[in-house]
């Protein structure tokens, strides 16, 4: 919570409503040792396994009692084989896109939520890859049940995996242009007709931040 | 006119190649003609098919009546709901999110508050009394889900009886329902903080009545379905899908437990005080859909014995809140009815108009502006009928979700579709389907 | 379409009006045609014992589109299934009708957004709108009831094409919905 309180407005202290929502940029820096309950070994583990861990992992954030690993996407396929085989992490729960347009050079996240069953562990990977260049090596190889999240997240951010054995849209129709849940993609409402008024789509509308 | 030799071993008509076989040249001639592809199919059976649990289009590769191929494709019902909601305040929020998975809309509204009430940690300042009413609605719709699983499955598979038993159930757990929150589906009842309001005076004891008479009714499917010849025949050794397979698709839930791992995060990963509930978790070890039928009957009667013992503690918690005690988040206005049939009770307009100062101030922005949550990211996951059932939430410290995605079990659980029909025939891709039990709002979203 | 069409108008027209009207309303086939959370309430009335609908000789819900009369478009329509629901309705045979049951279906409901069709009366034309999220098994019986006093009075032949001039003519000369000025005007 901060010193202003749950209400009340922040940074320019417009509280109308008609400046729109404007997307901040994603919080840095890396959580400090100890991490806590189970994160530790995992960390432990992970580094003995892998030598490389200071070159591939870039952060690793314990938030809220959840540990997010942010992962180099080079490293990305080694370092899930690892997790996978050797710290028994044997399902992925998807790919979830996340679009920061403030984050210069890393714009675009993908968050891979693992499962382990034999440990009952949880941890999170994250890739940031930039707008410009949105490449992600495919995980279908490692774990086959994310073929379908990946081609949602191409769908829905643009992030293009490579080594997908058929990376085509599967939400929006095949010759949809665009990518919708991306912050640049306007939500594409229509303005609702009374009479003698009118109330613009959500998007539109004068919003509280 | 040439001589016709009828028991030539082949001869060309006009139609093709006629072959005549006797004894033992079958399996010759079978492997003879395999090698040759003309006479593959390709199926679709459209997004608009009676037996295709919803608005699911599966392109099927045939060779007579036996499945070489199978494809899912989705993204009929897809409604944009995640972006949607980035436009919408927390609370608002949970009126999308119950439109999600249509069958279960109480198990998507406590995924999302769960994972906004971690991201505020106020996880554990919930009140008991919410959590018990909470456990309570989600495994009432857990046997709303199951009956509608039980009901249409049977359908494809040609059996119409059980549909009319298993939606008879459901219009007793639908009343039950409209009694509490007012609608019978899509309800936004669960909020960030609780509960939307109290149980109405008289619920307990008409909840118990329901429990007795589901217990009684639940032996009509039950007598017609399981140890039925026909029955078995149609769904024993059908939609094969083992550990191994289901831990790479990432399949939870009833397929998963049809392996013989008990894995229920009511169980393992407990949260709205499951953990102090007695039940067991059902499994089967056949991985066929006849397993996962027989897992979803019997979960019906643990969900009754949870309901009995969430009955129990709130009759001992009668009076408690509902909401978290935090004036700043809690949603106003206990919505008893008020004197015209609508909105807030007439207690609450005299608090805000005469009494409280604050309390005007709080309703007015948290309706208006809504709560500020603390950035972060988090993943709150929980059992839904079909499987495990996870929001992550992204918050920038605003007033409205920065990203909100769904992991729904349906999306994963059927990318099984092609393991568990290729080779099989097409009437089997039906049964598979529907022991998967898909529902298409949840995978579109 | 038929020998009645033919038929001079005069008491002999308006008789067969009545008949055909009533056979007409009699025995609507629904085509399933449920997408999402409406469809979960358009199977309560199809098959539980307390909102009946074969009461009325419509629970044959037939699967062909061939074979029905009535579409009851029961669900949100995304902008990837609406190609699909303007040829289920192409193939469906004349007399029909559809009902578009629910918010979604009506308007586009709670979901104002670029993935789907803010009302399937983009797609096809619509008799009845029956709004609600979801509609109560009640609701849908009604308006189910009122389709079918719609039908009663449907006109045939040279009757038909009168009607059809001045619907055209009143929806020309129509006030749009914003030009209209309520009760503050």
């Amino acid at each position: 919570m901060s010193d202003h309180g749950m209400f009340g407005a922040r940074g320019t202290g417009d509280t109308s409503g008609y400046g729109g929502l404007a997307p901040t940029a994603a919080s840095t820096g890396s959580s400090e040792r100890p991490y806590g309950s189970y994160f530790d070994d995992v960390a432990d583990d992970l580094e003995r396994a892998y030598p490389l861990f200071s070159q591939a992992i870039e952060r690793v954030v314990v938030d809220r009692g959840e540990l997010t690993l942010h992962v180099k996407r080079e490293k990305l396929v080694e370092v899930c084989l690892i997790l996978r085989d050797t710290l028994k992490f044997e399902m992925c729960m998807g790919v979830s896109g996340v679009h920061y347009p403030a984050d210069a050079g890393r714009e675009l996240h993908a968050v891979y939520p693992l499962l382990s069953l034999t440990n009952n562990r949880r941890i999170r990977l994250e890739v940031s890859v930039p707008d410009s260049d949105a490449h992600i090596p495919t995980l279908v190889e490692v774990w086959a049940g994310n073929n379908w999240h990946e081609r949602e997240t191409f769908d829905m951010f643009g992030i293009i995996f490579d080594g997908h054995p058929g990376l085509t849209r599967i939400l929006m129709p095949d010759d949809w242009q665009g990518h919708p849940q991306r912050k640049d993609y306007a939500l594409g409402g229509i303005p609702v007709e009374y009479k003698g008024a009118t109330t613009p789509p959500p998007n539109e509308r004068r919003a509280y931040k | 006119m040439t001589t016709f030799d009828p028991y030539a071993p082949s001869r060309d008509t006009t139609e093709g190649t006629v072959y005549s076989v006797t004894g033992g040249d079958w399996d010759s001639l079978v492997q003879e003609i395999g090698s040759t592809k003309e006479e593959r199919v390709v199926v679709n059976m459209g997004p608009q098919h009676p037996s295709t649990h919803g608005v699911l289009r599966l392109v099927l590769e045939l060779e007579g009546e036996t499945v070489t191929e199978a494809r899912a494709g989705i993204g009929y019902l897809h409604t944009g709901i995640e972006k949607n909601m980035e436009y919408r305040s927390w609370t608002q929020g949970t009126t999308f999110v119950t439109r999600m998975d249509y069958l279960a809309p109480l198990f998507n509204e406590t995924a999302y508050c769960l994972a906004i009430e971690k991201l505020l940690g106020i996880t554990n300042d919930v009140p008991e009394r919410a959590s018990v009413i909470r456990v309570m609605m989600m495994e009432l719709n857990r046997i709303s889900s199951h009956m509608v699983a039980l009901g249409t499955g049977a359908l494809e598979l040609g059996a119409i009886s059980p549909m009319f038993f298993a939606f008879r159930e459901r219009e007793i757990v639908l009343d039950i329902f409209e009694m509490i929150s007012g609608l019978r589906m899509n309800m936004a009842y669960v909020r960030p903080g609780g509960v939307q309001q109290d149980l109405p005076a008289g619920a307990i004891p008409k909840i118990r009545d329901a429990v007795k008479l589901m217990r009684k009714n639940f032996k009509d499917n039950t007598t017609l379905l399981v140890g039925n010849s026909i029955w078995m025949k149609r769904t024993q050794g059908i939609g094969y899908l083992d550990l191994a397979g289901c831990t790479t698709l990432g399949i939870t839930g009833p397929v998963l437990r049809s392996t013989g791992l008990p894995w229920d995060l009511r169980k393992i990963a407990p949260y709205s005080g499951y953990e102090n509930y007695n039940f067991d978790v059902i499994t089967a070890d056949t991985c066929d859909v006849y397993g996962r039928f027989l897992i979803r009957m019997n979960e019906l009667e643990q969900s009754l014995r949870i309901i009995e013992q969430a009955l129990d503690k709130l009759e001992k918690l009668e009076g408690a809140p509902v909401m978290v005690a935090d004036k700043k988040i809690a949603w106003p206005a206990q919505l008893a009815l008020g004197g015209d049939g609508l909105g807030n009770s007439l207690n609450h307009i005299r608090e805000i108009m005469g009494t409280s100062m604050e309390s005007l101030i709080h309703h007015f922005k948290l309706v208006t502006e809504g709560f500020h949550v603390p950035a972060g990211q988090v993943y709150a996951a929980i059992e839904s009928p079909r499987g495990e059932l996870g929001a992550h939430v992204v918050s920038d410290g605003g007033t409205k979700p920065y990203r909100m995605h769904f992991r729904e079990p349906s999306f994963n659980n059927l990318q099984a579709t092609s393991a568990m029909s290729e080779g099989g025939m097409i009437a089997d891709i039906i049964g598979a389907v529907a022991s998967i039990d898909p529902v298409m709002g949840g995978v579109d979203r | 379409m038929g020998l009645e069409e033919k038929i001079p108008s005069g008491f002999v027209l308006t008789t067969v009006e009545k008949l055909a009207g009533y056979m007409r309303k009699n025995s609507l086939w629904p085509a399933t045609f449920g997408l999402a959370c409406c469809a979960i309430e358009m199977m309560a009335v199809g098959s539980a014992a307390k909102y009946d609908i074969s009461r009325f000789g419509m629970e044959v819900f037939r699967a062909s589109p061939r074979q029905a009369d009535l579409m009851i478009v029961a669900g949100r329509v995304s902008n990837k299934m609406a190609p699909v629901l303007r040829q289920i309705y192409d193939q469906m045979a004349a007399p029909k009708w559809v009902i578009a049951m629910g918010a979604c279906a009506s308007s586009g409901g709670m979901f104002n957004n670029y993935a789907i069709v803010q009302g399937v009366d983009h797609v096809v034309p619509v008799d009845i709108y029956l709004p609600g999220c979801p509609p109560r098994p009640e609701m849908l019986l009604d308006a189910i009831l009122k389709l079918h006093s719609k039908i009663y009075d449907e006109k045939l032949g040279s009757n038909r094409a009168d009607i059809i001039k001045e619907v055209e003519l009143a929806a020309m000369n129509a006030k749009p919905t914003i030009e209209m000025k309520g009760l503050l005007a």
